[in-house]
């Protein structure tokens, strides 16, 4: 197991090198960081800031001090704020932990209930009103989603119910001079949680329909009915822990997704993560924000993969890793 | 020999025809299947419609969409204009419909371009194995594991958003998925004995690939190419939403969205509509994606 971890990890340093060099050449390729000197009066400013930024040598040998002092936890500072990019990522990277950890938990959770209640009641009402529902979520562009539910969550329902106050919130994840796990900060999550995991609890619920009728379906299901095991402990006990492990594959490879969304998220809330960070950083040319973004990005999604992998051995001792 | 083949061949001449259903193509099969699927017939009705409607805009859509009426600026839905006007006094409905040109267009032809390159590089390294096959998985690998909307930004921000940059950015990067199903493919199918018989005739390695082996991965390369319409719409959308995609003048749907964003308010029927007609769109593609697979793999019915 821990040679088995220790080999993917090593297996996917090479990958992200190759990744953040060829980021690297891209955005030196399309960004001028000295055009902001272009209408400085001193005419060997521009050459002065090329010098001290290594500009004029060879993109790899750029890209190779750049790596050093990255590896050494200096990750350079902003273009744009003159700040270190390690507190940046730092403040961002907590909010975006923040949005991640509840989306995947809403959307397991939800997503675990509408498959199996509907995988249990095929061919019901419910089922049909659910699989719709699921349909349209897959559909749904989630940064429309999130600009319909401001409009109906913030506006329409005060409006009609005549609400004193807004039930919610969408802006940031506090309101000013707030902090802390509190009512306020439930207000703020609800939108922008749903919006960045709509998506995807459409289509984890379908794929974990599919899969509990999987095992419905399954002989050991039948005998354990036989036997005269209740129902209820028959779906729950043998139904779902065994639909649940094609699922853990599935959420492994919608990570990345997650972090796709959080562009979109961030960006409609205002919050202040990692999502909206790389949307600034790319309009300004911000090269050590975006590095440092892609590489921890990178890290996010390849640890998660991996934890999908041992906790797929662990719920099912069949699988061996190799 | 050859006699007692035929007659083997024929089915046992002396057991009475079955009665009804004519031997059926694998054609006629698939049709009946797919016809079968009601949401996915229901689905391509629509796109069809939907795409006439769109690129026939200027044969029946009444008003026009680049003309404004400033002093009547932002105005609801009504008998006139049947979806408002937006800040400039301009016909929604029109702007709706000629912005879908734009959407529609980058949805089929990257969905064209990505399929065709997809299903050849896919096809290429999964019969030829090899360095090919190595070089091909670790560049899908390596476009894993940064979300592929952050690499379309940048792309983007690189070489500008023109329609066509935007479709060769999208397919650029939808190709490895197509890539990766159409490998897998024919990995299998090159191990059945047809394969091993044309190349005992002396079939090329091309007729090989393109006569006998491409014709059997048509299934999932074809639902694949499908649910790339909607995915392309969907990306473009959320870049163009972004700020990254389609610039102006052109408009898609993702732009009115941008230009929508801060009607969450008031005037909210300039958000409804073009997010409307992207998910009718992306909704309808879906349905005949499934329709397709249930028609061309009758056991993954779920």
């Amino acid at each position: 197991m821990f040679f088995y971890v220790l080999r993917r990890l090593l297996i996917s340093i090479p990958v992200v090198l190759i990744a953040s060099f060829l980021l690297f050449w891209f955005v030196r390729e399309t960004f001028d960081p000295t055009a902001r000197l272009r209408t400085s009066r001193d005419p060997t400013v521009i050459q002065r800031e090329t010098e001290r930024l290594g500009l004029d040598k060879p993109i790899p040998v750029q890209y190779g001090k750049w790596l050093k002092e990255f590896v050494k936890g200096d990750w350079g500072t902003s273009n744009r704020t003159r700040e270190p990019v390690t507190d940046m990522v730092r403040r961002a990277l907590w909010n975006t932990v923040q949005l991640i950890f509840w989306g995947i938990v809403v959307s397991a959770f939800l997503a675990v209930a509408v498959g199996v209640f509907s995988a249990v009641r095929q061919y019901t009402i419910p089922d049909y009103v659910l699989t719709g529902l699921s349909y349209i979520a897959i559909a749904m562009p989630p940064f429309w989603f999130g600009l319909l539910a401001i409009n109906l969550a913030a506006f329409k329902i005060p409006e009609w119910f005549d609400l004193d106050e807004r039930p919610v919130d969408f802006v940031g994840l506090h309101s000013a001079r707030k902090s802390g796990f509190n009512k306020d900060y439930l207000r703020h999550l609800v939108l922008p949680v749903m919006t960045l995991s709509v998506q995807i609890i459409g289509s984890w619920s379908r794929f974990q329909r599919a899969a509990m009728l999987d095992v419905l379906s399954a002989d050991y299901i039948r005998t354990a009915r036989a036997k005269g095991v209740p129902r209820g402990k028959v779906i729950f006990k043998h139904g779902v822990r065994n639909a649940l492990i094609p699922l853990i594959t599935v959420m492994a490879v919608d990570i990345g997704l997650l972090f796709g969304g959080l562009l979109v998220t961030e960006q409609i809330f205002s919050i202040a993560g990692m999502g909206k960070m790389f949307v600034d950083a790319l309009l300004q040319g911000d090269i050590a924000v975006l590095e440092a973004w892609m590489i921890v990005v990178a890290i996010f999604v390849i640890v998660f993969n991996l934890l999908a992998d041992l906790i797929y051995s662990v719920l099912d001792p069949r699988i061996r890793l190799s | 020999m050859t006699a007692v083949a035929a007659g083997s061949g024929t089915g046992a001449a002396d057991l009475p025809a079955p009665p009804e259903a004519p031997p059926r193509s694998q054609w006629q099969l698939f049709r009946r299947r797919f016809l079968h699927h009601k949401l996915a017939v229901f689905g391509l009705i629509v796109i069809v419609i939907l795409y006439v409607l769109v690129f026939g805009a200027s044969f029946w859509v009444p008003n026009d969409p680049l003309e404004q009426d400033v002093l009547l600026g932002t105005q609801p839905p009504s008998g006139e204009h049947w979806f408002g006007t937006d800040q400039l006094g301009r016909d929604y409905f029109a702007r709706v419909i000629y912005a879908g040109q734009i959407s529609l267009k980058i949805g089929l032809a990257v969905a064209i371009i990505s399929t065709v390159v997809g299903a050849l590089a896919g096809a290429i390294a999964g019969f030829f194995g090899g360095l090919v096959d190595q070089i091909l998985m670790r560049v899908t690998d390596l476009f894993l594991i940064v979300p592929a909307i952050a690499i379309l930004a940048i792309a983007l921000k690189k070489f500008g958003g023109t329609d066509i940059v935007i479709i060769l950015v999208l397919a650029g990067l939808g190709w490895m998925s197509i890539a990766r199903v159409v490998r897998g493919q024919v990995l299998s199918v090159k191990e059945k004995e047809f394969v091993e018989a044309a190349r005992a005739i002396g079939a090329s390695n091309g007729r090989i690939i393109f006569r006998h082996i491409l014709p059997n991965c048509i299934g999932p390369i074809v639902v694949n190419a499908t649910l790339a319409i909607a995915i392309a719409i969907v990306t473009e959308s959320t870049l163009s939403f972004l700020g990254f995609g389609v610039q102006k003048p052109d408009t898609s749907w993702g732009n009115m969205l941008y230009d929508a964003k801060g009607n969450v308010r008031f005037d909210e029927h300039l958000l409804y509509f073009p997010g409307l007609f992207i998910l009718i769109t992306v909704l309808c593609v879906n349905f005949v994606g499934d329709g397709l697979r249930d028609a061309f793999d009758p056991q993954s019915r779920r």
